[in-house]
C-alpha cells in the first residue's frame, strides 16, 4: 500500500512511520505546519514546534523515506483556534486537540490522501481499528495508560476505513524500545503537554492577547447569589477550577458555573460540582448507528467510562459526576470498543 | 532527477571546484598576513578581483566581496541607511526579494523613512512612480533586475537614469542575482552606484558573491571588525570562494549568449508543451521583458504545494518560488503584487533552467506534469 504517515516528530508517530516501512509500504511522512505566531513564527513549545518537525525530518532521512511540511496554517487558525477562542467566550471549556483531530487531521488531511497517490493515512495515536465483515471498529489502544481513543471518538466509517494506528497494538514501552534500538532521535522524548499554540500552558494569557474584546468584567457569587469578589473575564475560568479565583474563604471553593448572560462565575463547595445529567450535540456513532439507552460514558481522556442512559442528546448519569465543563468530549464504550462520541452542551440537567 | 529549480541554486560547474581546491588545504593562508602562504591567498584574491570588476565594467576596489546576495542586500541599503549622510531613506518594489524587503522593514522599525512602490498588473514598475517616492531624505533606491519568482525584466538603466537626473545624490542599488547567467551586466549600461551578484545562482559556490559599489558611495558597514574589503565588510576571506566565483563569472561570461539562445530554448519548448497539455493554465510573467530561464505559472485547481511533491516522487525538482525554512510553501508576495489572489498564488508554480538543462529533461518533465496535472484535477 501507499502510505501516508502524519509525523509530529514524537517517538509514536515515528515508531508508526517505521513500522510501516518494516512491512515494506510505500511510505510517505508529513508534518503539518499549524501555527506561527504574529510574525510567521512557528511554536516553541508544546507540539508541533520547530524542532519537532526538524525531529520528524530526521526521522523520516533515517528511514528514507520522502518527507514533506504541509501548510494548514488557515484551516488550523479557523477550525481550531477561532473555535477555541469563540468556545471560552461563551463559557465552553474546549479540547483544541480533538477539534484538531475533527477538522484538520481526519479531515482536511484525510481528504488529500489522493493528492499523494496515498490509500491510508497512519496516526501515531494509541488506539486499535478492526475491520469485521466491512465495518471498521475502533478500540482501545493496547496500552491502558496510554489510550487515545477517546480523542478519536468523533471518527466514523468514512475516516476510520482509511486510517490506521498501528501503534495502537503496542504498549509505550515497547514503541519506545523499538525507537531505541533504531536509534531513533525521539526514543527518549517527553511527550507533549501543553496546548500547541498555547506556549507556556497559560491560555488565559494566550486568550487576552490574542481576543481581549471577548473579556467582560463581572462578579465572582456563591450558589446563594451572594459577591464575593470580581473578574475581568468568564474567559479562562473552567467547571472544576480551584486556583486562580482570587477568593480567600476558609473551605475550598470550585467553579461550579459559569453564567455567559450575566458574565457571573458561580463558586461553590465540592458537592455542588456533582452533575446528574448533561445535554449533548455533535453526536456521531463509529458504525453509524445510533445507541440509545444503557451506555458506558467517558468524559475525560483519562478517565474510567461511566454507567450512564442516552435518550435523544440528554444523557443521565447513574451516580452523579464530579467537575463537568460544557464543551468536553464524551466518548461511549461497549467494553473496548468505541461506540461513538458527542460534546457537551450544557450539564446540571 | 530533473532539475528544474535553478532559481533557487544551480549545481557547481567542475571547473569552478578545480579553480577553488588549492585554496583549501594548500594556499590556506589568511590573505591580510605578512608571510608567504598569505601573500599567496593576497594574490589570488587580487588577481581574483580585478577579473571580476573587469567582467561588469567596473574597477577593482569597487568591488566588495561578502558572504552572497542575502549579504550585499543588506549591505546597499544599511550601508546607505546609515551612512553619515543627511539621508536614511529607503524605496523598494513590492517585488523585491525578501532580502531587500526584511531589510526595508527593519530600517523602517529603526525610524528610518521607508517606501514600497507598488508594480502594475504585469509586475513592471514604472519610473516615474520611483521618482515619485523620492524625497530629500531617500539615500538609496533599490530596483531587481530580473525577478527571482516570474523572470520579469525591470529596465534599471531607465529607472537608475530617471531616479539621477531628479536627484543625483539618491544611490541607485539592484540586486542582478538572477540576471547575472543571461543579461549583459555593466554597471556604468545600468546606471547603478551599487550592485548585489551572488555566485550559486549560475554554477558558482554558494556563500560566496559581490557588493559593487561605485567609487564614492559613502557606506556604513554591516560587518565591523578588522577592516578587510577597505573596511567595507570585515573579516577574514573566503578566498576558495572568491576564486570561485571569478571562474563561474568568466564561464558565465563566456557562454551567456549560447545560454540564453540554447536555455531560452529548452524554457519556450516546455512552455509550448505545458499550454498545449494542460486546459487553461495562466503565464504568471508577460512573454515580452522576461529572462530566458524563468517559467511561472498558474494551474487553476491544483495546489502548487501538491504538484511540488507530487513532482519530486517522480524526480523532477521544482518550487513554488519561495518557502519557508521548514519546507512548507508560502504564499508568493511578487505574485500578490501583481494582482493574483492568495489562493491563486497557491496555485503558481515555478520552473527555473540552467546550465544543466536538457531539451529531454524539459520534454520528460512536461509529459510528468500534464500526467499529474489530468490526475490532481
Amino acid at each position: 500500500m501507499r502510505i501516508l504517515v502524519a509525523m509530529s516528530g514524537g517517538v509514536d508517530s515515528s515508531v508508526a512511520a517505521a513500522l510501516m516501512k518494516d512491512q515494506g509500504h510505500d511510505v510517505i511522512g508529513v508534518t503539518l505546519k499549524l501555527w506561527s505566531g504574529p510574525g510567521g513564527e512557528a511554536p516553541t513549545a508544546g507540539c508541533c514546534t520547530v524542532s519537532d518537525a526538524e525531529d520528524a525530518r530526521r526521522v523520516a532521512a533515517e528511514l528514507k523515506i520522502p518527507y514533506y511540511v504541509l501548510d494548514h496554517v488557515d484551516d488550523f487558525r479557523d477550525g481550531v483556534v477561532d473555535r477555541f477562542v469563540h468556545d471560552y467566550a461563551s463559557g465552553l471549556t474546549p479540547n483544541p486537540c480533538i477539534e484538531c483531530n475533527r477538522t484538520v487531521k481526519f479531515d482536511r488531511l484525510l481528504h488529500r490522501l489522493g493528492d499523494f497517490d496515498c490509500d491510508v493515512l497512519v496516526t501515531g495515536h494509541h488506539a486499535r481499528s478492526r475491520e469485521t465483515d466491512g465495518v471498521w471498529h475502533l478500540l482501545r489502544g493496547t496500552d491502558q495508560a496510554k489510550d487515545q481513543s477517546y480523542v478519536l471518538s468523533m471518527l466514523t466509517q468514512v475516516e476510520l476505513s482509511s486510517t490506521r494506528f498501528p501503534v495502537g497494538e503496542l504498549t509505550k514501552r515497547e514503541v519506545r524500545q523499538i525507537a531505541a534500538d533504531m536509534g531513533m532521535r525521539s526514543a527518549h522524548k517527553p511527550e507533549s503537554m501543553d496546548i500547541c499554540f498555547v506556549g507556556d500552558g497559560d491560555y488565559r494569557g494566550f486568550l487576552e492577547e490574542t481576543a481581549p474584546e471577548v473579556f467582560t468584567p463581572g462578579l465572582l457569587v456563591d450558589t446563594a447569589g451572594n459577591e464575593m469578589g470580581q473578574h475581568t473575564g468568564i474567559v479562562g475560568f473552567t467547571v472544576g477550577q480551584r486556583r486562580g479565583l482570587g477568593v480567600a474563604v476558609g473551605e475550598p471553593r470550585f467553579v461550579v458555573r459559569i453564567d455567559l448572560e450575566s458574565s457571573t462565575v458561580v463558586l461553590g463547595s465540592r458537592d455542588d460540582l456533582l452533575v446528574s445529567g448533561v445535554e449533548l450535540s455533535d453526536i456521531t456513532w463509529t458504525d453509524g448507528v445510533p445507541g440509545m439507552g444503557d451506555v458506558l460514558a467517558q468524559y475525560r481522556a483519562h478517565g474510567n467510562p461511566v454507567a450512564a442512559s442516552l435518550a435523544g442528546t440528554t444523557l443521565m448519569f447513574e451516580e452523579p459526576q464530579m467537575a463537568i465543563a460544557p464543551g468536553q468530549t464524551v466518548a461511549f464504550y461497549d467494553g473496548e470498543r468505541v461506540l461513538g462520541g458527542a460534546l457537551i452542551a450544557h450539564t446540571n440537567l | 532527477m530533473i532539475y528544474l529549480d535553478h532559481a533557487a541554486t544551480t549545481p557547481m560547474h567542475p571547473e569552478v571546484w578545480d579553480a577553488m581546491s588549492p585554496y583549501g588545504a594548500a594556499i590556506f593562508g589568511n590573505s591580510s598576513g605578512v608571510h608567504e602562504v598569505s601573500r599567496q591567498a593576497k594574490n589570488a584574491l587580487e588577481e581574483a578581483r580585478e577579473r571580476v570588476a573587469g567582467m561588469l565594467g567596473a574597477r577593482p576596489m569597487e568591488i566588495v566581496f561578502t558572504s552572497g546576495g542575502t549579504e550585499s542586500d543588506n549591505l546597499a541599503l544599511k550601508g546607505a541607511a546609515w551612512s553619515p549622510r543627511d539621508r536614511s531613506g529607503v524605496v523598494a518594489v513590492a517585488t523585491e526579494h525578501e532580502a531587500i524587503l526584511e531589510t526595508v522593514d527593519v530600517l523602517r522599525r529603526f525610524g528610518g523613512p521607508t517606501v514600497i512602490v507598488e508594480v502594475d498588473n504585469e509586475g513592471f514598475v514604472d519610473s516615474d512612480a520611483i521618482v515619485g517616492a523620492i524625497d530629500p531624505s531617500t539615500a538609496v533606491v533599490s530596483v531587481m533586475l530580473v525577478n527571482n519568482e516570474t523572470g520579469l525584466i525591470q529596465d534599471v538603466g531607465a529607472i537608475a537614469k530617471a531616479v539621477k537626473e531628479s536627484d543625483s545624490d539618491v544611490y541607485v542599488h539592484t540586486d542582478a542575482v538572477q540576471g547575472f547567467a543571461s543579461e549583459e551586466i555593466d554597471v556604468n549600461a545600468l546606471n547603478v552606484d551599487m550592485m548585489t551578484i551572488t555566485a550559486h545562482k549560475f554554477g558558482g559556490p554558494k556563500g560566496t558573491g559581490l557588493l559593487y559599489v561605485r567609487e564614492g558611495t559613502v557606506l556604513e558597514p554591516v560587518l565591523h571588525g578588522g577592516g578587510q574589503e577597505l573596511g567595507r565588510r570585515s573579516g577574514t576571506h573566503d578566498v576558495a570562494g572568491v576564486v570561485g566565483l571569478a571562474r563561474a563569472m568568466e564561464l558565465a561570461v563566456a557562454n551567456r549568449e549560447r545560454f540564453r539562445s540554447q536555455v531560452g530554448e529548452i524554457r519556450d519548448d516546455f512552455e509550448r508543451r505545458l499550454i498545449a497539455g494542460v486546459d487553461d493554465v495562466m503565464l504568471n510573467t508577460p512573454h515580452f521583458g522576461r529572462s530566458s530561464h524563468h517559467l511561472n505559472i498558474r494551474i487553476p485547481g491544483v495546489r502548487n504545494e501538491t504538484l511540488l511533491m507530487r513532482l519530486d516522487q517522480r524526480g523532477v525538482a521544482a518550487s513554488a518560488g519561495s518557502a519557508c525554512q521548514s519546507g512548507a510553501a508560502k504564499v508568493s508576495h511578487v505574485l500578490e503584487a501583481r494582482g493574483l489572489t492568495p489562493d491563486q498564488a497557491r496555485e503558481s508554480v515555478r520552473f527555473s533552467f540552467g546550465w544543466t538543462s536538457t531539451m529531454d529533461d524539459a520534454v520528460e518533465a512536461a509529459d510528468i506534469i500534464v500526467e499529474l496535472v489530468e490526475k490532481l484535477r
